[in-house]
């Protein structure tokens, strides 16, 4: 068990080193392919006044006409030893590990991101606890009394949720309950948890159930496939030969052999998620890791969008080897070696 | 300077009157600095564009969080690093400019008024000097005496463009600077007394390298807003910038979140403009655009602190809703959008063909493009309507086309068939594809074949639209394009899009005016002493570039901006064409 997750830790940090080397070559490498040189980059992070000379100038003093090579190798470096910024008056150390420094805001990426985590972490868990006890539940219950009226309507409500996305919903569900009944808080409101957790909880109800509902939808739909399944194999009706009760048939034989795919996709759903719900943190207006992304994106700003992506790949490797190691929980059958 | 003081005097009492008790008198005001009773206060006007030329809800009530969003962060809140109108307009709450514009409603909130200093400015050696006095008592958030050398610092400090690299580079460009000095940060040591001096605490005098007599609008840059040297902490600044106006920085959560409240070192005694009504501000940065309307819309919310207008959802609503329809204002922005030909690439070096696309240009068609009549009025010139000295030029269609005189343009141009050529075009905006594709449509019903190409934004000034070079070597003949002014007038307006000499490298928002004539008109509108007669210049100049068919001015931006629930003193000011910031209160 012990050597499985070495191995599988180291295999996580060569597929984060993978990730950072294609996702540097995108923004790096690619452009400079397609003919951008080092000013045109410089461009992006120079007012709409900037004079050529200040341009050439503004290229220097970030390193942008490097070898890219030289700009990954320093930007590598930063995460381990940590790296320094000259903003003008003087000279910022970005203590490791530095996953960059912003051109537009002057100030270190990875605070930032820690910064931010909490909201979508926030988000990320609330939302995550509703929409598998909501969906495995109404999954089971649709499975157990299929082709009644509770089934097609479960089934009718689960197609709207799968096929209603977050920028909809959460802005009726604003319009509905924050602006018109006023029962909610309205868009942008965030109390962090270890201030107050009743606040916290208020605030992000909304955007808990609005992202719950798209998510709980889905597996909704998985669990009672899943449960159709499961429930017609010989094992069930041997454990009901044997006279064990019915809950238990459901509960422990019928249910813990639907949950392994559930668990598979709850681990990713949740990876990533935790990399920043870009559509729910937008609607919601919440200062999380999505809404940092976006913001990122829109301005250009090449080390935050490096920065976050990082963090976004590692959530889902991490995400990636809990599943594996909950396998073994979940089914007996599996035995990691 | 008689003139001006009386304008200063005017516009102070415009002000007094149209904001009932905010002329600060004794009567109103308490000796603990308590409002008299809202009560006493006028009714003001109500209903659709009250707001454009008076105030709504006027009331001297002090107290209150007035509570601001915005969708997206803007450049910096350090005064030396904004060029954002919005900025411009919100950072005088924390931040005293040498002059500023009078909070008053529509053209008279163009006016300038003294702030730090004493008067506007006074000129000398044939406007190419400049001095001002500053009040006496000024002091910062941390009780230290404001004083010249300040302002001094804070100017000079932001001329390192590769430091603050988002602000105006006027003072670059019109100050004598020493040719040793870099910044303030690499040559510390260098004498720019040539430039700036301070012969006292109070006094500061500018000299420019040519003579310049609207100086007045530079001093009203957010860049002489006073920084004490010990206090600059470089691009740092922005996280704790020091007050020297009625609001301090309590919280800076860039990205997330300002919230401003008093500052007990400001004194009422040496500021005749502001009021200072809420007892602190809330400023929410990264609000869905549709959320905060809706937030606006249910009094969760007071002020959209862009300013540009709601999203197309509320502009549904508001013209739907009469109750909301009253809280609506309308105004022309100092913003036009137009379509640049360049004359780099042929057939457009020959003015013929340039005249045809000016007259085979649906304007209607265009007009709808960006948004409709709420959204604009079909321009018939670059310079906007709010500026001085803008007269409506009659030489092109000022709705739909005019194919039959586009067809003998073509003619006489050499080209009677029509012609191809390429039009660029922002593709994240879906205004300028749909601007782009009227373009193509209206053109070819006089032969004129457009290819449509898009850019994202973020390159489209500095490696597309805005770089000749590349414009030249991909004969691209047409490009969308857009301009605010920095300042309400010619010069701020014009003189960065149709001077030639400021066309650099990449980054420009002007491609084919290269005209001597312009320029000239340009310089002598510089150097004009008398505000009517500089308006004019720039209103020629302005038709001289129509003359040249250089450009096609497709609309004058206009916003739809909602009044807030229970905010008081509410008014568009000609100086932002957006609520004016200074003088908001809550009820």
């Amino acid at each position: 068990m012990v050597t499985y997750i070495i191995r599988r830790l180291i295999g996580a940090l060569l597929m984060l080193a993978v990730v950072s080397m294609v996702t540097f070559s995108i923004f790096f490498v690619v452009p400079r392919l397609a003919g951008v040189t080092a000013t045109d980059f410089a461009n992006r992070y120079v007012g709409r006044a900037a004079t050529q000379e200040t341009v050439v100038e503004v290229a220097k003093k970030l390193g942008l006409n490097d070898p890219v090579v030289v700009q990954y190798g320093r930007w590598v470096k930063g995460i381990f030893v940590g790296s320094e910024f000259d903003y003008g008056s003087g000279v910022e150390h970005c203590p490791a590990p530095c996953f960059g420094y912003s051109f537009v805001t002057k100030k270190p990426v990875w605070p930032d991101l820690l910064d931010r985590l909490p909201v979508t972490l926030s988000l990320a868990v609330g939302a995550s606890i509703i929409w598998l006890l909501a969906g495995v539940a109404v999954g089971v219950l649709s499975a157990l009394k299929r082709g009644s009226l509770f089934d097609r309507g479960a089934m009718i409500v689960a197609l709207s949720g799968v096929s209603l996305p977050p920028f909809f919903t959460g802005l009726i569900a604003l319009s509905l309950f924050s602006y018109g009944l006023r029962i909610t808080a309205p868009g942008g409101a965030y109390t962090p948890f270890s201030e107050n957790p009743a606040e916290w909880a208020y605030n992000l109800i909304l955007p808990w159930l609005t992202l719950a509902f798209l998510n709980a939808a889905a597996y909704a739909r998985l669990t009672r496939a899943g449960m159709l399944e499961t429930m017609g194999e010989d094992y069930i009706r041997t454990a009901r030969a044997k006279g064990l009760k019915e809950s238990t048939v459901i509960t422990k034989h019928g249910l813990r052999a639907a949950l392994t795919p559930i668990v598979t996709i709850f681990g990713l759903d949740v990876g990533i998620l935790l990399g920043g719900a870009i559509l729910t943190e937008n609607v919601f207006s919440l200062p999380g890791l999505g809404k940092y992304a976006t913001g990122a994106i829109a301005a250009q700003d090449l080390p935050k969008i490096m920065g976050f992506t990082m963090l976004a790949a590692f959530f889902i490797v991490m995400a990636n080897l809990i599943v594996d190691l909950l396998y073994a929980v979940v089914d007996p059958r599996v035995r990691l070696a | 300077m008689k003139k001006r003081t009386l304008v200063v005097a005017a516009s102070g009492a415009a002000l007094a009157l149209a904001l009932s008790a905010c002329g600060g008198g004794d009567s109103t005001t308490t000796p603990t600095g308590e409002a008299a009773p809202a009560a006493s206060a006028p009714a003001g006007p109500t209903g659709f564009n009250a707001g454009l030329d008076a105030v709504t809800n006027p009331s001297d009530k002090k107290g209150g969080v007035l509570k601001m969003a915005v969708t997206e962060d803007w450049d910096s809140v350090d005064p030396g690093d904004t060029y954002y109108g919005m900025s411009w307009n919100l950072l005088r709450i924390y931040g005293r400019p040498l002059v500023t514009y009078n909070p008053a409603p529509g053209a008279k909130g163009r006016e300038l008024v003294p702030d730090l200093a004493e008067s506007l400015g006074v000129a000398s050696d044939g406007s190419k000097t400049w001095t001002y006095k500053l009040r006496a008592g000024l002091k910062y958030e941390d009780g230290t005496p404001i004083t010249s050398k300040d302002v001094k610092y804070a100017v000079l400090r932001q001329l390192d463009k590769t430091t603050y690299v988002n602000g105006p580079t006027y003072f670059n460009d019109w100050l004598d600077l020493p040719k040793d000095f870099e910044s303030v940060y690499k040559t510390p040591d260098v004498n720019t007394d040539q430039a700036i001096e301070t012969p006292d605490d109070q006094t500061i005098v500018f000299h420019l390298n040519k003579p310049y007599a609207g100086f007045d609008n530079f001093a009203a840059l957010p860049a002489t807003v006073p920084i004490p040297q010990a206090k600059d902490t470089g691009i740092k600044y922005r996280d704790h910038v020091l007050a020297s106006g009625p609001y301090k920085f309590d919280k800076v959560e860039q990205g997330k979140l300002y919230t401003l409240v008093r500052n007990d070192q400001w004194d009422q005694a040496t500021d005749p403009i502001r009021k200072a009504l809420p007892d602190s501000y809330e400023i929410t940065l990264g609000v869905q655009g549709d959320d905060l309307d809706n937030r606006i819309i249910s009094g969760d919310l007071h002020v959209d602190i862009a300013g540009s207008g709601v999203q197309p959802a509320a502009i549904a609503s508001v013209q739907q809703d009469p109750e909301l329809n009253a809280r609506a204002d309308n105004p022309i922005a100092a913003r036009t959008w137009y379509i640049s030909l360049n004359p780099d690439v042929a057939p457009f070096d020959n003015i013929e063909c340039r005249k045809a696309v000016l007259f085979a240009a649906d304007r209607t068609s265009l007009q709808t493009a960006y948004g409709g009549q709420l959204a604009g009025d079909v321009a018939t010139s670059l310079m906007p309507p709010g500026i001085g000295g803008w007269q409506k030029i009659e030489t092109y269609p000022s709705a739909g086309s005019d194919e039959a005189k586009a067809k003998t343009a073509l003619t006489a141009c050499g080209q009677p068939n029509g012609f191809e050529t390429t039009m660029t075009f922002r593709s994240d905006r879906p205004k300028e594809q749909a601007a782009a594709e009227s373009m193509q449509q209206s053109l070819a019903k006089v032969g004129i074949k457009l290819t449509l190409k898009g850019f994202p934004t973020s390159e489209y000034f500095t490696a597309y639209a805005g770089k000749p070079s590349y414009m030249k070597e991909n004969k691209i003949g047409l490009a969308t394009n857009g301009w605010g002014a920095d300042w309400n007038d010619g010069f701020g307006f014009l003189s960065q899009i149709i001077d030639s000499r400021t066309i650099r490298e990449a980054g420009n928002y002007n491609l084919g005016i290269k005209d001597p004539a312009v320029d000239a008109l340009v310089d002598q509108a510089f150097a004009e002493l008398d505000t009517a007669k500089r308006d004019a210049l720039w209103g020629q100049a302005d038709a001289k570039v129509m003359e040249g068919a250089y450009v096609l001015p497709a609309v004058y931006a206009k916003g739809l901006l909602l009044r807030g629930k229970g905010v008081t003193n509410q008014f568009i000011t000609g100086a932002f064409d957006m609520y004016d910031y200074l003088a908001l209160g809550v009820e």
